[in-house]
């Protein structure tokens, strides 16, 4: 099989569309309401996901054949903590501020069913690069989410975008404006309800996922 | 019957296949609106008939809620003369009744027709979306949102806040009658949680503005003004009499100063039989009783009866609990759920330091409870005639 056969755009292309792991599968919804309150933590966020299901899946799919059935989630879980705290190292070596915004939910990836989820439908069956392929696809459809609901979070509950101004300061009422950032928007329970807006939008579009 | 000829001849225009079908729920909306509809349902299986139906029902609320709207806009008017000047509390009423009433209406009217706009133009249209008639409970909602803001809350906010109330307390779950929170309280929630320096504080309860030809007197900017509820969580002595919150000539959310005018209301409710007297009731027991452990917490001057005269305790225990969609069906239900809004109001207020007031946040968390209070009261029931059945 080729490295980018037909199979393979499918099991890349899946996750980012019909069967992306929040709108569709409604998984990782925990992480998704407590990071994406800014853009940035969001992305960074994002981000980590995609590379440690990559490599994880990479990992699980190399030693799938060695594992003992009764302990592969144990064996799977070690992969993951390790991907896990490297990631989390290399974020508070380059990236500090981010990593003391996302705190525990780094280390919370770890529990995260998405990775779980991958590595035990996909990786436990598959090759390596159709596993990378996949966990790429599931950790970007994963953030792609993330960066919608961060981006109409920050923009409505801080008026930036990365912490740049976005709405001029004199909209603002204590300038002699009319605007207010909505402070529900800085809140997870409205987070919630951009992903169920996401899901609702998603479904409108995709007929077919209605049944 | 000149309307009603109008209205005939006008139906076929509206009707599917005409010019202007695509405004039928409208026209439908219209023509319910003045007249019982005269179809009726296909006779199959038992039916029960009441003589006024749920448009009709739901204007006798609106009727209920005259005499709060009324001195809510002269209280808006009253607050400003105050604070102006024109006015000086020993007066009171304040002489100049009648200005203040027309100042009050000029402020409150642009935000009854936004609250109403946007929320029949979203209820219009997902009735057109859906093929489904356009139903009536927005018509009581509308006027309802203006009436528990404060009264320098910006219109733009209030707009944004009715169109989420309305789309995701009430169209996500299939309109009315099958919301699970009222949509008012949603809408109050949302500004409370959003926007809460337009919602809280002591800046937004009296407007300042000058409003030409109506009332003579100079405008001033962010006036002070607390109300009793704000005084207590700041640990401050009220500086309002029980006199004062009784009459209603308080700072406040628009409609839920007066004690005297909303209890006319809910005589008129309770006497239409639109609202259960046994929630209003308990909700004031459980209030009063709670109130009174919790009294010895709390300012001198303040006797524990008095938090039931300030904030929107009756306001909510009148025309919030009563919702005959969000509050529970069994008679037993009813006096658990308001038992419980009532004590959990005061508990919020006394116990928690971050909000003043709690009616709104006891009343939205008892909407979820009523579904649960119903089914424990209907299971006990069927235990009981089923071992009445079994001896």
């Amino acid at each position: 099989m080729s490295l980018f056969s037909k199979e393979n755009g499918a099991v890349f292309m899946g996750p980012l569309n019909l069967n992306n792991p929040i709108a569709v599968q409604v998984l990782g919804i925990c992480s998704a309401l407590a990071v994406t309150s800014q853009l940035k933590p969001a992305i960074v966020m994002g981000l980590s996901v995609t590379v440690i299901t990559a490599f994880s899946n990479v990992i699980i799919s190399l030693i799938r054949k060695t594992i003992p059935n009764r302990i592969r989630i144990i064996v799977q879980l070690v992969v993951v903590a390790a991907l896990v705290t490297i990631v989390s190292n290399i974020l508070k070596a380059y990236v500090y501020d981010v990593s003391v915004q996302l705190s525990v939910y780094v280390g919370l990836i770890i529990t995260n069913c998405i990775l779980m989820g991958r590595l035990e439908a996909f990786a436990m069956q598959n090759g390596p690069w159709e596993s990378f392929l996949d966990g790429i696809g599931n950790g970007l459809g994963y953030a792609v989410v993330l960066v919608i609901v961060g981006f109409i979070r920050e923009i409505l509950g801080f008026g930036t975008l990365f912490g740049f101004q976005i709405i001029p300061d004199g909209a603002y009422v204590e300038n002699g404006g009319l605007y207010i950032n909505n402070g529900m928007m800085t809140m997870p329970a409205m987070a919630l309800i951009i992903v169920a807006c996401v899901i609702w939008a998603h479904r409108a579009y995709n007929k077919d996922l209605e049944a | 019957m000149g309307l009603k000829k109008i209205l005939d001849n006008l139906k076929p225009t509206f009707s599917e296949g005409g010019k202007l079908s695509a405004f039928g729920s409208l026209f439908d909306a219209a023509e319910t609106f003045f007249f019982v509809p005269n179809e009726t349902a296909k006779v199959r299986g038992a039916q029960i008939h009441d003589a006024i139906d749920s448009k009709r029902s739901i204007f006798f609320v609106v009727i209920a809620l005259i005499p709060a709207i009324l001195f809510g806009m002269y209280n808006i008017g009253y607050q400003h003369a105050l604070v102006t000047g024109a006015c000086t509390p020993d007066a009171c009423p304040c002489a100049d009744i009648w200005g203040n009433f027309l100042y009050g209406l000029a402020v409150m009217l642009p935000k009854i027709v936004v609250s109403y706009a946007v929320g029949l133009g979203i209820e219009i249209a997902v009735a057109q979306w859906k093929k489904e008639e356009v139903h009536e409970g927005f018509f009581v909602t509308g006027i309802l949102i203006p009436l528990i803001v404060p009264v320098n809350c910006p219109l733009w906010i209030l707009a944004i806040a009715t169109a989420f109330a309305v789309i995701f307390a009430k169209e996500v779950f299939g309109g009315t009658g099958m919301n699970i929170f009222n949509p008012a309280l949603v809408t109050r929630a949302f500004l409370f949680f959003a926007y809460p320096s337009m919602m809280s504080g002591d800046k937004v309860w009296v407007n300042g503005n000058y409003i030409d030809c109506i009332n003579g007197t100079p405008a001033v900017d962010a006036v002070s003004a607390a109300t009793p509820l704000g005084q207590l969580a700041a640990g401050e002595a009220v500086t309002y009499s029980p006199m004062e919150t009784i009459i209603g000539t308080i700072p406040g959310s628009i409609g839920e100063t007066s004690v005297i005018a909303i209890l006319i209301g809910a005589v008129i409710l309770v006497w239409a039989n639109i609202a259960s007297w046994k929630i209003i009731l308990s909700t004031f027991v459980g209030g009063a009783l709670m109130a009174y452990f919790l009294r010895y917490d709390g300012a001198q001057n303040f006797e524990w009866w008095e938090q039931l005269t300030v904030g929107g305790f009756c306001f909510g225990a009148v025309f919030m609990a009563t919702d005959p969609v969000t509050s529970p069906r069994t008679e037993g239900g009813k006096w658990i759920f308001g038992f419980l809004i009532g004590a959990l109001a005061i508990i919020i207020r006394v116990l928690n330091p971050g909000y003043p007031e709690g009616m709104m946040l006891a009343i939205l968390l008892m909407n979820v409870f009523a579904p649960l209070f119903d089914y424990f009261f209907v299971q006990a029931n069927i235990n009981k005639r089923a071992k009445r059945a079994k001896k």
